[in-house]
């Protein structure tokens, strides 16, 4: 090993984040190097210096105050809206955020997420709006920037526990642009980004316990047209300010290309 | 069940509020913008609380800290305040140093300087690592980015360091 290896390495190994032969191999070479010792040397002085308490921001007693009120808010919300026995499941997350919008006052996204209707389908076309308008909002589409689906496909595998069909629509007019990981009732999603002219295509998706496909549903929220459906043991749903006709054409080749086993 | 879930939480995210808003306002450098940072990652930890899967919940809501401090950033200092390309930066010597680097108490200004101006990236894992103690794994994880990104980062965050430092240090030496 030399001088520039080592250098490379010295920083991991006195996190003690190198394995056993490379701990080794720096080792010996630290005996041998007085430069490499003083680098590394200057590494725990360092670690010394950050070490020291006045760098580490404690919370602001106002702010530690208004968090632990929140959750007492949270506490009486959830008491007060207590709908009864198990599928509610969902509503405590709600009803906690709820607590803290009280206190916090945070922005109109969340009024989406709260005034929700008694559908379980309502619920969820709010969340894909949120997610699609949030997703345009913050200018984070993607988190995976790619056209190329066996890009996107194995960054997906990564971070889900399941691994969402990519079909490829680029030849139909429809380019993949990327990927990301999303919340859509409590639990992280895959969201396929197409794209049609300078129009964005969210598709949401998601393993769903149901059995059998369901027919396509349409409807409309706030200027965007939405498409749900179910195949094959996933929920879609799209989402965009397309047109009708163009978002049906891209919903068809979507469910063409995701029915047949992918090549 | 409901205040039991609600108890789950707070013991899960209570005792990691000082880490919350430590990482918040090195992420941000601005000490209003850290309590509405963590306000409002609170919120979003209690909205995802289902997408929990146990464990430490420390370095899970410091990830949801550093998703609302990410957008946070993009949305008052636009979107290149949080872009970053290792290979661009990785191009940076590897030589030894062999100057000494000598810090003494009086110098913790000057480390929270240098520290300050850190390119953001540097200066994420070098908090998570030097001030919050996650392991290379754990930062991994919350930062999106393989290992080797996480050794490579700190090991050059920590030379910037080094080299703002002896800077200091010179000047105090005229």
């Amino acid at each position: 090993m030399n001088c520039q290896d080592v250098q490379q390495l010295l920083s991991a190994y006195a996190d003690g984040e190198l394995d056993l032969v490379h701990s080794l191999q720096v080792e010996e070479h630290l005996g041998s190097c007085p430069a490499c010792a003083q680098s590394e040397k200057n590494l725990r002085s360092l670690h010394t210096a950050l070490a020291a308490p006045s760098l580490r921001y404690a919370a602001p007693a106002a702010l530690r105050a208004q968090i632990h009120a929140s959750l007492d808010e949270a506490a009486l919300v959830t008491a007060g809206k207590r709908p009864g026995a198990s599928r509610e499941a969902w509503l405590r997350p709600v009803a906690l955020a709820a607590g803290f919008l009280v206190m916090i006052g945070v922005g109109a996204t969340l009024g989406i997420l709260l005034s929700r209707g008694r559908s379980a389908n309502g619920r969820i076309e709010d969340w894909v709006v949120a997610g699609h308008v949030r997703s345009l909002q913050v200018n984070h589409l993607t988190d995976v920037v790619s056209s190329d689906r066996h890009t996107v496909k194995p960054w997906f595998r990564d971070k889900l526990d399941f691994s969402p069909l990519v079909p490829d629509l680029a030849a139909d007019g429809f380019p993949l642009t990327g990927g990301r990981l999303d919340y859509l009732d409590g639990r992280p999603v895959a969201a396929l980004v197409y794209q049609r002219g300078k129009h964005a295509i969210n598709v949401f998706t998601w393993p769903t316990q149901a059995a059998g496909d369901t027919p396509l549903r349409e409807f409309s929220r706030q200027g965007f047209h939405l498409r749900e459906w179910q195949q094959a043991g996933m929920n879609y749903w799209a989402i965009s300010d397309l047109n009708d006709e163009d978002l049906d054409q891209f919903v068809r080749l979507y469910q063409q290309r995701t029915s047949a086993p992918p090549p | 069940m409901e205040s039991d879930e609600r108890r789950r939480f707070a013991d899960v995210t209570l005792p990691h509020l000082d880490a919350a808003y430590n990482l918040a306002r090195w992420l941000t450098r601005d000490e209003h913008a850290a309590e509405d940072v963590v306000q409002e990652a609170y919120l979003r930890a209690a909205r995802y609380f289902g997408s929990f899967r146990g464990g430490d919940g420390r370095p899970w809501l410091l990830g949801v800290v550093r998703h609302a401090a990410f957008d946070w950033l993009k949305r008052h200092r636009g979107p290149s305040a949080v872009s970053f390309d290792d290979d661009l930066h990785d191009r940076g010597d590897t030589s030894a140093d062999p100057q000494q680097l000598v810090l003494r108490k009086s110098d913790e200004a000057s480390v929270r300087d240098a520290l300050a101006e850190l390119p953001l990236p540097l200066r994420e894992v070098i908090v998570l690592r030097e001030l919050e103690g996650l392991s290379y794994q754990e930062i991994a994880v919350l930062v999106e980015i393989p290992i080797g990104t996480v050794m490579s980062r700190l090991s050059r965050g920590r030379r910037q360091l080094q080299q703002r430092l002896a800077g200091y240090v010179g000047e105090d030496a005229k």
